[in-house]
């Protein structure tokens, strides 16, 4: 044996044991992630990859229609991604078409680091473990406040009084947003207000829908009031386009998602006076109720149930590598992580003080609440253009929804 | 030719027809006669970071047990096409029953998503064809009395809309039209109306639509009826100048009849284009107050729970609505296939 033949072969061997080490623990195994692209879930992806090595593949797709792939990709035999990730919304196709593989066993051998409240229990099983909250909140400017003389408000008839001073004195004409674009971000404000309001969605178990009630007038009435407030565009509005009105000082009050606050606190793009002056406080209530008018919404990984065992356990090995609290832990600013010894940050203050309140509610989840916020999403903006009452609108989501409900399968 | 020759002649097209256009319609057929089979729903806990609470959940393996037997789900027949969000018929008649003008009953249609749709999908189609056939044969008409030296640079410039992705076109306008955008900012400069905006209200979202549309479907027409310009015998034109007639004269009858058949054509091909129309609104985020067909099939396929029967029967819906707009010219094609056979 030649000396470059030896050299080359302890060189072998150096790079196999750092791979080895670099695998978690793990011999082999195929991970592949689908997910939504948002920096937290980026962080997620280079935590998993550093599972990577010596026979275990990591590979992850991220994008932001994940959501319309995720069904179809799980379906298939062996399904095309081993992981998932799934939100309090998402989760549900995947739950009702059986995709998903219950968790109990790799909970019991490899999670001893997850937190209980982590793991997302349906039927008793662990069906997903999640790693991030999110909700919608208040975000405000203390400078225009102290302006107009008036305290943070608690409630949105105190956001309506707020933001009627700071108009009357001339600051702003438009002060307050929240994301109104016209289908899902519409729907998702009436979710919010209308929960709030007290109001449930569906007749005690049944998929008959019950939202034209005084609950579901009186939310409308509130979110007609509140984007008066609003630049007449409004109704074009989502995530994207309020953070920028907001980044721009154009605004001195407004309902946006937590996850926004940390690329909103980072000043880049914000007009100067915005990032020093904004607060980030807890979710409003509404008409005197006690329960903040918001959802709360919960970001995991799924391990899909059409791969081999051996795939399942390296994909759930990595996943839960990828968010433990040593991966984590410095990208607190990212996102409100639900893992052991995170600690808040200037970020993530109105995500957690909503959570503190404890009454807030989740997203809820049932198979047919997806065609209840679509049949929102279709109807509601007749109302806002003034073409329709709020009771007529409201009748009309309902036959909306029953027939979509039907062909679905839900309703007789 | 004989029948035979013309048939092994005609089979490798025909074949292509059957498996890329005549199955696929017949699969979305089948489609849009069948439901999704019952859901076996069950009432479970379900426990988070949030804490627990009691809800419903589909009984998966129960679910697909009962569907066995039944793979495409329950036949529906008709159901889908006359149910509330096609053409719903119980709704339409009651409409028509509660109504006491027409006026009340054309509002109450459009609070129906498939009327609606249809209202704009038609007002769309027959504003933007004829207006960018005028325009694109008026631009021809102009770059062809163009010197030679600047036509080429011309022709480019003119044919930029085309060029343009139709999504990001409109998603570019989108911007320049918001209230702080080079175009709504100057709009409420010229008419002095600082709270005007082009995308708040029904009215001036389908005018920035349309007007979006013809800027994006000219250049076609533009380009198909310069090519034909230059097949205008020179001989005519100089009898006719001859003959005193003014430039309007010439262009009246001796061009336009010659481009007619260019003409129907790009009708034909741009009605079409038109009543697909479906980029704009969503670079629009015109959802609110303009949908079309194409966009209620989006839709339906993109929500959270995809509802494919449903966007099955808006498409056939469609294939109908495109045949019945086609129909006058298309029996015209034939009736003139006809004579000259005679």
């Amino acid at each position: 044996m030649t000396f470059w033949k030896i050299s080359a072969l302890a060189a072998a061997a150096v790079l196999a044991g750092s791979a080895a080490y670099a695998g978690c623990g793990l011999k082999s195994g195929k991970v592949a992630f689908l997910g939504n692209d948002f920096p937290a879930v980026q962080d997620v992806v280079a935590g998993a990859k550093t599972c990577a090595g010596d026979g275990v593949t990591v590979s992850a797709n991220l994008n932001k229609d994940y959501q319309k792939l995720q069904v179809a990709a799980l379906t298939a035999n062996p399904a095309q991604y081993s992981a998932t990730h799934v939100t309090t919304s998402s989760i549900v196709p995947l739950l009702s078409a059986g995709l998903l593989r219950p968790l109990d066993d790799l909970v019991a051998k490899y999670g001893k680091d997850l937190e209980p409240q982590q793991l997302i229990k349906i039927d008793g099983h662990v069906m997903a473990v999640a790693f991030m909250a999110n909700t919608q909140h208040l975000f405000y400017r203390k400078d225009i406040l102290a302006k107009v003389g008036m305290e943070p408000p608690k409630t949105y008839e105190d956001v309506l009084k707020v933001a009627a001073a700071v108009k009357a004195k001339g600051i702003m004409p438009y002060p307050f947003a929240l994301n109104t674009k016209a289908g899902w971000n519409l729907a998702e404000e009436f979710v919010n207000m209308y929960l709030g309001e007290g109001g449930s969605f569906f007749k005690p178990g049944s998929a008959e829908p019950s939202i034209n009630n005084p609950a579901g007038v009186k939310t409308l009435t509130m979110l007609k009031d509140l984007v008066a407030y609003s630049n007449p565009d409004y109704l074009t509005y989502d995530s994207n386009a309020t953070q920028a009105l907001w980044e721009s000082g154009n605004l001195a009050l407004a309902t946006l998602w937590g996850s926004r606050g940390g690329s909103i606190l980072d000043g880049k793009g914000a007009a100067p006076g915005v990032v020093e002056n904004t607060v980030l406080a807890g979710a409003p209530t509404v008409g005197g109720g006690k329960i903040p008018a918001t959802t709360l919404w919960w970001d995991g990984f799924a391990i899909a149930k059409n791969v081999s065992e051996a795939d399942a356990e390296a994909s759930f090995v990595t996943m839960v590598h990828a968010i433990s609290p040593e991966n984590i832990l410095p990208h607190s600013a990212d996102a409100v992580w639900l893992v052991k010894g995170y600690k808040p940050t200037p970020a993530s203050a109105g995500v957690i003080a909503t959570l503190q309140e404890g009454s807030a509610k989740s997203y809820p989840l049932y198979p047919y609440m997806g065609l209840m916020h679509t049949a929102l999403g279709d109807t509601l903006p007749k109302f806002f253009q003034g073409q329709q009452t709020a009771e007529q609108t409201l009748a009309d989501a309902e036959a909306a929804y029953t027939t979509a409900a039907k062909a679905k399968g839900f309703l007789k | 030719m004989k029948h035979r020759t013309f048939f092994w002649f005609i089979l490798p097209s025909l074949s292509a027809m059957v498996l890329f256009i005549a199955l696929p319609i017949v699969s979305v057929l089948i489609q849009s006669v069948f439901v999704a089979p019952s859901q076996v729903l069950v009432t479970t806990q379900s426990c988070g970071p949030f804490g627990c609470t009691e809800t419903t959940t589909v009984d998966a393996a129960a679910t697909a047990k009962a569907a066995e037997a039944h793979p495409l789900g329950r036949f529906n027949g008709l159901g889908t096409y006359l149910d509330r969000a096609h053409l719903a018929t119980a709704e339409v008649a009651q409409a028509w029953h509660d109504s006491p003008t027409l006026g009340a009953f054309v509002r109450a249609l459009m609070t129906l998503p498939f009327y609606s749709a249809l209202a704009f999908t038609l007002t769309y189609t027959f504003a933007v064809t004829p207006v960018a056939l005028l325009l694109g044969l008026a631009v021809a008409l102009a770059v062809n009395a163009l010197p030679r030296a600047i036509r080429g640079p011309t022709i480019f410039v003119s044919l930029l809309p085309m060029i343009v992705t139709p999504l990001i076109g409109s998603l570019i306008l989108f911007w320049m039209i918001d209230a702080r955008g080079i175009i709504g900012a100057t709009l409420q400069w010229l008419l002095n109306d600082p709270g005007l905006s082009l995308k708040a209200s029904p009215a001036l979202t389908w005018l920035t639509l349309i007007l979006y549309g013809i800027w994006q479907q000219a250049p076609f027409a533009f380009i198909v009826f310069y090519a034909g310009l230059q097949t205008v015998p020179h001989e005519t034109l100089e009898a006719a100048m001859v003959d005193g007639a003014s430039r309007w004269e010439r262009v009246r009858y001796v061009v336009v009849p010659h481009l007619a058949p260019l003409i129907v054509f790009v009708a034909l091909i741009e009605l079409m284009d038109n009543f697909r129309v479906f980029e704009p609104i969503v670079g629009f985020s015109a959802e609110a107050s303009a949908t079309s067909l194409s966009y209620a099939i989006y839709s339906d396929l993109s929500g959270e729970v995809p509802r494919f029967g449903s966007a099955a029967a808006t498409s056939i819906l469609t294939v109908i609505g495109v045949a019945i707009l086609l129909a006058p010219v298309l029996v015209r094609t034939w009736r003139d296939f006809n004579r000259k056979v005679v």
